[in-house]
């Protein structure tokens, strides 16, 4: 397309950007408020983020939550690989439709019915509700993600080079180990990634497939939110979202280096 | 077949049929079974303990009860009907917003493309949950939004935006606005600017070249973007319990409800089976576009 500069495209990108920011950058802002009034400005101050850091039970979720996110993620990220590898490796099989409707499907699935498949599911083989029935219900909606990053990468990814490993008497899981899963190895990362945020949120599974007694930072959450706005979640939702921008931008700088190098190294063996 | 590609196939294969499949037939089991005030609180109508006995029986007393509930009951389809037009709605107001951000974008310069692409991106990895929160202290009574229009002179009473449907329209619009722009940018990014100073040389003013060969040519992204929007928004739950009010019906609140706080796991099933049978639709609409997409592209 060609680029031309002008008004109305300078406009529309800052009025769309206030829009898209200026929202998270208030909540911010009345974080560091002095006052209980959510919308009155009365000085700075750190004294939410110390009453945030005083209470338990806010405490005790963010653990359950992590424990699930670093759990589920990690969980999906090897299912999800071997999935992504059969949908775009594996050739035919029996059942393979079925197979890459069911990877496709949970993308589209609205939540409430994902969780409520999987909360009568538990119940039904009287599985005790609590941290592990959460692992499980977020390893399945998250591995979809995590197969569908993964199976992008390993598309525009050169068969021969696995061939070759295979011919030099490579084993086909030396092959993966030592040709495959180091170029899909920014995907699989970024699936990862993914997969831990997308647990990280999770409200709507995460209530129906935790027990009474087993609770996240997003329920915890939700449940006061509805009592309306507090400076205490303000004080959470800015950690919250400093943790991510951290790790969206670290995660950035560390694959784009990686695509250089990998440029780089192509370039050289070009050369020779 | 050997016994490393068994498994390799088999271990995700597995996973996804007893975590997503199995619970999906339970869920058309317990649509099909009567309602009892004991825990779980439905009668299965099949039991397959009985072997074949119990397989006649179930269908010898096969009745829709729970769907032609639905049907009687207004609050379901009315909660059904008001969801997709919320979603129409909302998905039209977010390609209204969306087309003039992925237009400016496709027209910067490429130093500025790789930082407005990550700032759109940005959003959809922060907290779903949070980014709507956020709308509370904006567009409560004594809210920033009702602040600025006082302190402007606009309006001398606070509007009432928070808990009615325009919340739930702003809400939708500020949440999936990132997967309208994106499909949109990417037709953009693709397109042949050689075509639009042809038709300029050709005498069009840029307004209707822009309407004769960038409009038409962005097209399967604005399709892609509706239904990346629209799809979401109609069984969509947080958005309205946060921001809606008690009279915003949308079917995945009313599903949460039913489940939560009616405890009718029958009825709460069978909706949930409606909602899968009306997003069949787009969800269909939607791949053979993308279909044509790639087609188109090879």
């Amino acid at each position: 397309m060609n680029r031309r500069f002008s008004w109305f495209n300078a406009t529309s990108l800052t009025l769309g950007f206030a829009f898209l920011y200026l929202p998270m950058i208030i909540l911010i802002i009345f974080s560091f408020n002095a006052s209980k009034l959510v919308t009155v400005w009365a000085g700075f101050s750190t004294k939410w983020y110390g009453e945030l850091l005083g209470n338990q039970a806010f405490l005790d979720a963010a653990w359950v939550t992590l424990k699930v996110a670093v759990l589920s993620s990690t969980l999906a990220t090897v299912l999800g690989t071997m999935a992504a590898y059969v949908l775009v490796r594996a050739g035919r099989f029996a059942g393979r439709t079925l197979f890459s409707g069911m990877i496709y499907a949970p993308l589209v699935m609205p939540e409430v019915i994902t969780g409520l498949a999987m909360l009568l599911l538990f119940i039904s083989i009287g599985l005790d509700r609590g941290v592990g029935t959460i692992v499980l219900a977020h390893t399945t909606f998250t591995m979809c993600y995590v197969s569908v990053v993964v199976s992008s990468r390993l598309v525009t990814f050169d068969k021969s080079l696995e061939e070759a490993a295979l011919d030099l008497g490579c084993t086909p899981f030396d092959a993966f180990r030592s040709v495959t899963l180091p170029i899909i190895a920014p995907a699989v990362i970024s699936g990862w990634l993914l997969a831990f945020t997308l647990s990280l949120d999770d409200l709507v599974i995460s209530q129906f497939a935790a027990g009474p007694s087993s609770t996240t930072l997003p329920m915890k959450i939700f449940s006061s939110v509805r009592l309306g706005v507090s400076p205490e979640i303000n004080a959470l939702s800015t950690l919250m979202i400093s943790v991510v921008t951290v790790g969206v931008i670290t995660a950035s700088l560390v694959s784009k280096r990686s695509i250089a190098r990998q440029r780089a190294e192509e370039q050289a063996a070009a050369r020779t | 077949m050997n016994l490393r590609r068994l498994f390799l196939i088999g271990t995700p294969y597995l996973w996804l049929l007893v975590f997503f499949l199995i619970p999906f037939v339970i869920v058309l089991k317990i649509a099909l079974s009567d309602y009892a005030i004991s825990i779980p609180p439905y009668t299965p109508t099949l039991d397959l303990s009985a072997g074949w006995e119990g397989v006649k029986s179930f269908f010898a007393a096969l009745d829709f009860e729970n769907f032609s509930f639905l049907a009687s009951d207004a609050l379901y389809w009315k909660a059904y009907l008001s969801s997709l037009q919320i979603a129409a709605i909302s998905t039209i107001i977010t390609l209204i917003v969306g087309y003039p951000i992925a237009y400016g974008m496709a027209q910067a310069s490429d130093e500025w493309r790789p930082t407005l692409m990550m700032l759109v991106i940005l959003p959809f990895w922060t907290s779903f949950l949070i980014r709507i929160y956020s709308w509370i202290g904006i567009l409560s009574n004594e809210g920033f939004l009702n602040q600025l229009l006082m302190w402007l002179g606009i309006i001398d009473t606070p509007l009432t935006i928070l808990n009615t449907n325009v919340a739930v329209y702003v809400g939708i619009v500020y949440a999936y606005l990132p997967f309208m722009i994106l499909p949109i940018y990417a037709a953009l990014e693709k397109l042949d600017g050689s075509l639009i100073e042809a038709a300029e040389d050709l005498g069009c003013s840029r307004a209707s070249a822009f309407w004769l060969i960038t409009l038409p040519l962005s097209k399967p992204g604005v399709i892609a973007g509706c239904f990346l929007v629209f799809i979401p928004a109609l069984g969509e739950f947080v958005i309205p319990s946060i921001l809606g009010g008690s009279s915003t019906l949308m079917i995945g609140k009313v599903l949460f409800e039913e489940f939560f706080s009616n405890r009718d796991w029958p009825v709460a099933s069978a909706v949930a089976v409606v909602l899968l049978l009306i997003l069949i639709v787009p969800i269909i609409l939607f791949q053979r576009n993308e279909q044509k997409q790639r087609e188109a592209n090879q």
